[in-house]
């Protein structure tokens, strides 16, 4: 039950996506992201979904996948989608009914932005799709670094990041086993009034925080018999390097930049 | 023979429809009679934790069927429910899910659950406390201020107090002094005496499950792999090496001496070694 949260779930594989430099894809999403801000007409929107589908098929990501995911956020959707059909008030009157219309604009409106949120969140899961939790905060720790510069402690926020990240599925996994075994003892977790199931709740967190803390301290206890002693003169194991496919990508968003603010520019 | 709990064509799949898809039980069939002493053994991620979890309804079985006294657990929510107190499931490292104030609170929750009467669950804590051996001051105490092996024994009185006909157990002893893991043994063996309760357990020592079971359950790579007396399972003792399990060393010591040519019969106990020694001895001086 719990197991079926996708927090952004990594999704094992090898393609070329897969293989790029963290680095590459973290600063690819958000030139994707600044381009889908800049694509105001249909023309331009096609582009977006040409790159964006062509980036999902290149990653093999089974788009399945990638729908299951937008599931919680049907609401937000269609939310967005309602506001701007009735908040325009330019353009010609399709439908009306009592003080509410519903004008063509408006209609654009709505389409285009609930098509912007869905290629938005489409784009972000591309990236967690295809790169692991750790390869991720490595790549933010790289892309972080000048901040050092500004006593920000940049390799400790990103270890405390990774330390979180490695942990959620343990204590999902855990927090079913306590489940379990609570409803092995009769617990009841699906019935009853709000307050009910609140209380039901109060077996599994107790054990839940009790293994957290105790997790955290043999944690710490393990990295300090390593001489753990945080970013400084540390090196790694695995170095990151761009490639010949990480230019190639980086080569792709820039043109994909450069369509959408021309196509903007030319007013299409 | 008086069967409780049966098993048939159980077949379960984790995660169907996904990358991670894995059939963890492949139509498991036994069955369970009333008072027996039932062991299963089989390697890490045989399915053993899996099976123990369709048998008290917290699972459901992707095909086949759980009966409980001939009715299937699964046809109507009453019994379901029903299941889990009739079949007492005892998790692995149990301690971690304690969570009251006192030991006397914890060890009622279970009983609290099943709507009982205060009178019924004071009077099935304190027995349950009794079958543990956990003291009438200790009842009093916050279970975390227990040690380890106390806390263990807590918990199993915690499902004890719900007096499951069917006691299930997932490595009961697991990391454990030998102290420790010798009165949890005892208890659950007074306790199906107490009771003529079934009692099913996971174990990875095969010496404590050759010398306390009536019956052995072997599972490997989700299926069931043997169903018979602990004599009967350790006598194809290659077939159980093959499946990363092993044999009660006494067992190995008595195939290796008639491999040398000395007569012995298949021993799985220090005693029934003893005896056997002892007959072997006896019988040369009178040669």
């Amino acid at each position: 039950m719990l197991k079926d949260i996708t927090l952004g779930q990594y999704f094992p594989g090898n393609s070329v996506i897969h293989r790029l430099d963290p680095r590459t894809k973290l600063i690819s999403v958000v030139v994707y992201i600044v381009a889908l801000f800049c694509a105001e007409s249909w023309v331009s929107y096609g582009v977006m979904l040409a790159f964006l589908l062509a980036a999902i098929t290149i990653s093999k990501i089974p788009p399945k996948s990638i729908v299951r995911g937008m599931k919680p956020l049907i609401v937000i959707l269609i939310f967005t989608g309602v506001l701007n059909l009735f908040y325009t008030d330019t353009g010609r009157v399709l439908v009306r009914f009592w003080k509410l219309a519903i004008t063509d604009d408006g209609l654009t409106r709505a389409i285009l932005m609930t098509g912007r949120i869905l290629m938005l969140i489409s784009g972000t899961f591309l990236l967690t799709y295809t790169t692991s939790p750790i390869a991720l905060t490595d790549g933010l720790e790289s892309l972080l670094n000048p901040l050092k510069k500004l006593h920000v402690p940049v390799h400790e926020l990103s270890m405390m990041m990774c330390i979180a990240l490695r942990f959620i599925p343990t204590l999902i996994e855990e927090t079913d086993k306590i489940m379990s075994a609570q409803k092995a003892r009769g617990a009841d977790f699906e019935s009853g009034s709000i307050i009910d199931r609140a209380k039901a709740l109060i077996p599994v967190l107790v054990p839940l925080f009790i293994s957290a803390f105790r997790r955290a301290d043999e944690l710490a206890t393990a990295m300090e018999c390593r001489c753990y002693q945080g970013g400084e003169g540390r090196t790694k194991m695995k170095l990151l390097r761009y490639g010949r496919n990480d230019f190639l990508a980086f080569l792709a968003e820039a043109l994909l930049l450069a369509v959408v603010i021309a196509l903007a520019f030319f007013g299409l | 023979m008086n069967p409780i709990l049966q098993v048939e064509d159980l077949t379960y799949v984790y995660s169907i429809g996904t990358p991670f898809e894995h059939r963890a039980l492949d139509k498991v069939n036994f069955t369970l009679n009333r008072g027996e002493f039932v062991g299963i053994i089989g390697h890490t991620g045989s399915g053993k934790s899996t099976l123990m979890q369709q048998l008290n309804g917290l699972l459901k079985p992707t095909s086949g069927r759980v009966l409980l006294e001939g009715q299937d657990i699964w046809s109507d929510k009453k019994l379901t429910r029903q299941a889990r107190f009739r079949v007492g499931l005892v998790f692995q490292y149990p301690e971690y899910q304690l969570f009251e104030e006192t030991v006397y609170k914890d060890i009622a929750f279970g009983p609290t659950n099943m709507g009982l009467s205060g009178e019924e669950i004071d009077r099935r804590v304190r027995e349950a406390a009794g079958f543990v051996g956990i003291t009438e001051s200790q009842l009093k105490v916050s279970p975390f201020d227990l040690s380890g092996g106390q806390k263990r024994r807590v918990a199993i009185a915690g499902v004890i107090a719900m007096e499951p006909e069917v006691l299930i157990l997932d490595e009961p002893t697991a990391g454990l002094d030998p102290v420790g893991r010798e009165g949890i043994l005892q208890n659950i063996e007074s306790y199906r005496r107490a009771k003529n309760a079934t009692i099913l357990m996971v174990s990875h020592s095969m010496e404590d499950v050759a010398r306390l079971t009536d019956r052995l359950l072997v599972m490997n790579g989700s299926k069931l792999a043997m169903d018979g007396t602990p004599s009967q399972v350790f006598d194809r003792a290659e077939e159980l090496v093959t499946m990363g399990l092993n044999i009660p060393q006494v067992t190995q010591v008595f195939l290796r001496l008639r491999q040398l040519g000395v007569e012995v019969p298949n021993v799985y106990t220090l005693e029934g070694a003893v005896e056997a020694l002892c007959r072997l001895k006896e019988g040369k001086g009178h040669a």
